[in-house]
């Protein structure tokens, strides 16, 4: 059974210039050792699906459907309950380091505000376990990185810090956004290894947005892509990276740069990409797509399963056929 | 009429005050049949009444026509001192933020120095020296004021020149004086062109202030500051003297700040 | 032939100190972003320089294009020596040599309309009469596949990619010889860097450019360059033709970051990380192999000896004592 189940979650923002309908009817799960990549471009609503399931969005946010917690609806839940929930069993990672941690507090103290709300740790125990979780994210002289403020880490360690206050309750799931994407590939590398390890030893369950297709690949179990606010295709990374089965996955894996000749023109997606606030009736993709039939431009395809645990929401499913040569 | 209709209410009305002030300037004969400066002995400090809306001062001259009369002289001011120093500072903070280190910490002293004393002591300590008079009042705001605006200029400057655009101009061979007037003047100029309006309002009350003072626009020139100066005397008795100029200036102000407000939001650079 | 030569240069940047450090005495310190460089651009090529974040990329392209004057070394282009020239000489310099620059977004005056931005190039360089430079800019945003209509119409007005084409369209308006574009898809949607790197291979095959592509892609490297400069905290520590690199990497560094970088190849997960430790501050650089703190095979000899880019025995050159 999913640890974390997300059913037609929607989420709408009132602008000055009139409601955007950021996420629209999404739905997945998430089992414990699981990790689930959700994937898509800028703007396509993998930050706002991801903040919206521990109640993290801004007050102009109205969001509906159904989000359970091992069974319980993390929605309806008192603050107290929520609270407890929240930083605990479920943690989060934000797409921003500088700005999640805070300026004028040690790290040190950062880490031991969590421990002190979520277990039951004297002191002595708490920092002890501080200068564990240090060392697990790779920061090294632990003890003294303790008493440091944000501002004495590099970039790399701050990140690793957020993951270190992330992780200080052993949290049963991690909600990461973009946790690598302002790194360097050997720091990204170093910390998609750790938490694939938590993954592996612990039992932990990840939730992993990304835009980087490699960082699905070599990272994720399973992998959802969106686009425009909403799922276009669901499955695991081998189904989904390797037979695709919506057109703008299909599009998106066949503009990479892969194992062609080299030099050889790339296939680009034509078109821009979508913008959230003028959407369009039919399939959000259409008016970019080389697949298209006449019913795409005005009836929205919905999510039907292709294969056991692959689904998707392309009226050309059927036809994209041929594999990715990645 | 559509660019109209997208303008925001505040600016539309600031621009409406600052148009009745020109219309005043232009042509005061239009808004009043009283002569300002003919005396009437038979309405001495007459309180405002429908014939005189605001009252007379002690020789019966109309305040309405006195008031509307000085409005070419203040917006004159308005003008003139603000686009001395801000032509001045905007040409300095120009040179200083693209040029930087030695240049800028001159400045910088410079600036310290200047900003040491308040702006209206220096003025008139100034004026005090040059003698009184509206002409020497501009070389005292100039030499004053373009501080303000080169200190502007500079901070915007210093940000531009380090925009890729910049560095592209570079690459592509352009010369220094393309530079800065064709690339980062455009671009630098909005705080100073807001600052220079909202200045407006402040020139006028610092041209009302040395008016007042005996300093700025010598009588029988009708200027606000002057007319309010004139009422002194008579503020216990007949209020309205200084009242109503008082009025028109509060007003006038407004109309600058509006303007220069609504201006900041339209000048905003699309990214 | 070498088009572009680059022999020795360094570029450091002082470090600000505060008060403290004035009053405890604490010596000058300076950022170390260029430090030794050598290099060949040769006729026709794409040459990728790669490395991360902060190993000096950026800077070493401004150096290349005068924007900034490096502090030693020489630089010579089509065999004039480039740092010397002044004036017209400069200005003919920058006909030859464009660059393209990584923030579409700020790299393009806001307040000029795109005819204009590029009608300037061609009017301050006189290639072409002034009555037809509407004409040629026409030409140049159909090269770079805009529409007509976009001359009229202002950066904001246009999404990432077109302006990057913008920034294309302006540099090929001089008619350059040699285009350095430091990561000039970066900013963009992964969906349109497609047609970005495509508008680069094409525009290089039809005009006969001669390309220095930075980015930290090494996917898109692999792809698209002929040859490749890795260079790690300053100095390059690798160079050659980058399909021979990526199936044979030389240097220990270019060797864990070929296996860092995630392949879009579902599953290929393994356990170890391809090298720990971060990069160390520029402001003070390791003696001896600037990698030797992370080096998985580093000897003593390491962190004293600094190593030269040299053969080593190989067919290109590699800056590891233990390489060969
Ligand atoms: N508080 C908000 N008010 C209004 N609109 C919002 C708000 N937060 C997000 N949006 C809009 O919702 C859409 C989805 O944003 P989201 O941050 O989820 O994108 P993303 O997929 O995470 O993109 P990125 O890869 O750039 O992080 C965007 O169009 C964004 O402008
Ligand atoms: N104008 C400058 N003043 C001071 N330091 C600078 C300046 N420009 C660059 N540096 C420093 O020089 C080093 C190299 O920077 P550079 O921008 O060349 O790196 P890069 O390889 O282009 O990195 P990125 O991939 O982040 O663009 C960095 O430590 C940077 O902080
Ligand atoms: S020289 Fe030494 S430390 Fe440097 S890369 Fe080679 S083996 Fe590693
Ligand atoms: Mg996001
Ligand atoms: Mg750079």
């Amino acid at each position: 059974m999913s640890l974390l189940s997300v059913e037609n979650l929607h989420v709408t923002f009132s602008t000055p210039r009139g409601p955007v309908h950021a996420v629209d009817g999404v739905s997945f799960g998430v089992g414990a050792g699981e990790v689930l990549g959700i994937v898509g471009e800028s703007g396509s609503g993998k930050s706002v699906t991801l903040r919206a399931i521990p109640k993290l969005l801004h007050a102009n946010a109205t969001v509906s459907g159904t989000v359970r917690w091992r069974g319980e609806d993390l929605h309806a839940m008192d603050d107290a309950r929520l609270r407890a929930v929240r930083g605990g069993q479920v943690a989060v990672v934000f797409q921003e380091p500088m700005s999640a941690l805070n300026p004028v507090l040690p790290i040190g103290v950062q880490i031991d505000e969590v421990l002190t709300a979520h277990t039951q740790f004297d002191a002595a125990a708490r920092r002890k376990r501080g200068i564990e979780l240090l060392g697990l994210v790779g920061i090294a002289s632990a003890a003294t990185r303790l008493g440091q403020f944000p501002h004495e880490f590099s970039g790399g360690m701050r990140q690793r810090a957020m993951i270190a206050i992330a992780l200080a309750a052993a949290p049963a799931l991690l909600l990461a956004d973009e946790p690598t994407t302002a790194l360097d590939v050997t720091i990204q590398d170093q910390i998609l290894k750790l938490l694939l390890r938590l993954v592996g030893e612990l039992g932990m369950a990840l939730v992993l947005v990304t835009h980087d297709l490699g960082v699905v690949a070599e990272t994720c179990d399973r992998v959802a892509v969106m686009y425009a606010g909403r799922l276009c295709e669901t499955g695991t990374v081998h189904d989904v990276f390797l037979r695709p089965h919506h057109a703008y996955t299909h599009a998106l894996l066949r503009s990479m740069p892969g194992e062609g000749a080299a030099r050889s023109m790339l296939v680009p997606i034509p078109g821009q990409p979508p913008r959230i606030d003028a959407p369009v009736p039919g399939c959000a993709f259409a008016p970019r797509c080389t697949f298209t039939e006449a019913r795409c431009a005005t009836t929205r395809p919905a999510l039907v399963a292709m294969a056991d645990g692959h689904e998707s929401a392309c009226y050309a499913a059927a036809r994209l056929g041929s594999e990715i040569a990645a | 009429m559509r660019l109209f209709k997208r303008l925001p209410a505040p600016l539309l009305l600031g621009l409406a005050i600052l148009a009745l002030m020109a219309a005043f300037a232009i042509a005061p004969g239009a808004f009043t049949p009283y002569d300002p400066l003919g005396f009437d002995f038979s309405a001495l400090l007459a309180a405002p009444s429908l014939a005189h809306p605001f009252g007379t001062d002690q020789f019966g001259r109309d305040l309405l026509a006195r008031s509307i009369s000085a409005t070419a002289i203040d917006l004159q001011i308005a003008l003139f001192a603000t686009i001395f120093p801000g032509l001045l500072g905007t040409l300095i903070g120009l040179l200083v933020g693209w040029y930087g280190g030695v240049v800028d910490a001159l400045f910088g002293r410079l600036v310290d120095l200047v900003v040491t004393f308040p702006f209206l002591v220096l003025v008139i300590a100034i004026v005090a020296v040059l003698g009184p008079g509206l002409v020497n009042m501009y070389i005292a705001v100039t030499i004053v004021g373009w501080v303000f605006y080169a200190r502007l200029m500079r901070s915007e400057v210093m940000v531009q020149k380090n925009g890729e655009y910049i560095a592209a101009c570079k690459v592509l061979g352009y010369s220094t004086p393309r530079i800065l007037f064709r690339h980062i003047l455009p671009n630098a100029i909005r705080p100073v062109l807001v600052y220079a309006v909202t200045d407006m309002a402040l020139a006028i009350l610092l041209g009302s202030s040395l008016g007042y003072l005996g300093l700025g626009a010598q009588p029988p020139e009708a200027e606000w500051g002057v007319l309010i100066a004139d009422g002194k005397n008579f503020f216990t008795t007949a209020p309205w003297i200084a009242l109503f100029p008082g009025t028109v200036i509060v007003i006038a102000g407004l109309g600058f700040s509006l303007t220069g407000d609504g201006l900041a939001d339209l000048l905003e650079v699309k990214r | 032939m070498s088009l572009l030569s680059v022999r020795g240069i360094s570029k450091r940047f002082p470090a600000r100190r505060g008060m403290v450090d004035m009053l405890r005495g604490r010596p000058k310190l300076a950022v170390h972003a260029v430090e030794q460089v050598s290099l060949e651009v040769f006729r026709g090529e794409t040459l990728g320089i790669v490395g991360e974040s902060g190993c000096g990329k950026s800077t070493l392209a401004r150096c290349l294009v005068r924007l900034h004057e490096p502090d030693a070394g020489a630089i010579d282009f089509d065999g004039a020596d480039v740092l010397g020239l002044a004036g017209p000489e400069r200005r003919a310099f920058n006909r030859r040599v464009q660059m393209v620059f990584q923030d579409p977004y700020s790299s393009l005056n806001p307040r000029m309309t795109v005819g204009a931005t590029l009608g300037e190039a061609l009017m301050v360089h006189n290639v072409v009469p002034k009555a037809e430079i509407p004409r040629r800019v026409r030409e140049l945003l159909d090269l770079v596949h805009l529409m007509e209509n976009a001359a009229e119409r202002y950066p904001h007005e246009f999404s990432g990619g077109q302006r990057q084409r913008i920034g294309i369209a302006r540099a090929l308006a001089v008619e350059p010889s040699l285009i350095i574009a430091d990561e000039p898809v970066s900013a963009l949607d992964v969906s349109v860097q497609a047609a970005i790197v495509n508008l680069f291979m094409e525009l290089q095959d039809r005009l006969g450019l001669t390309l220095v592509f930075i980015t930290h892609d090494l996917r898109l490297v692999k792809h698209m360059t002929h040859r490749v400069a890795v260079m790690y905290l300053g100095r390059i520590v690798e160079v050659g033709p980058t399909a021979e690199i990526f199936a044979a990497p030389r240097h220990p560094y270019t060797q864990a970051l070929i296996r860092a970088v995630p392949q879009v190849k579902p599953g290929r997960r393994s356990g170890e990380a391809a090298v720990m430790g971060e990069l160390p501050s520029p402001l003070n650089p390791p003696p001896g192999c600037a990698f030797h703190p992370r080096c998985p095979v580093a000897t003593a000899a390491c962190r004293e000896t600094v190593p030269g880019l040299e053969a080593r025995g190989g067919a290109w050159d590699v800056a590891c004592l233990l390489a060969g």
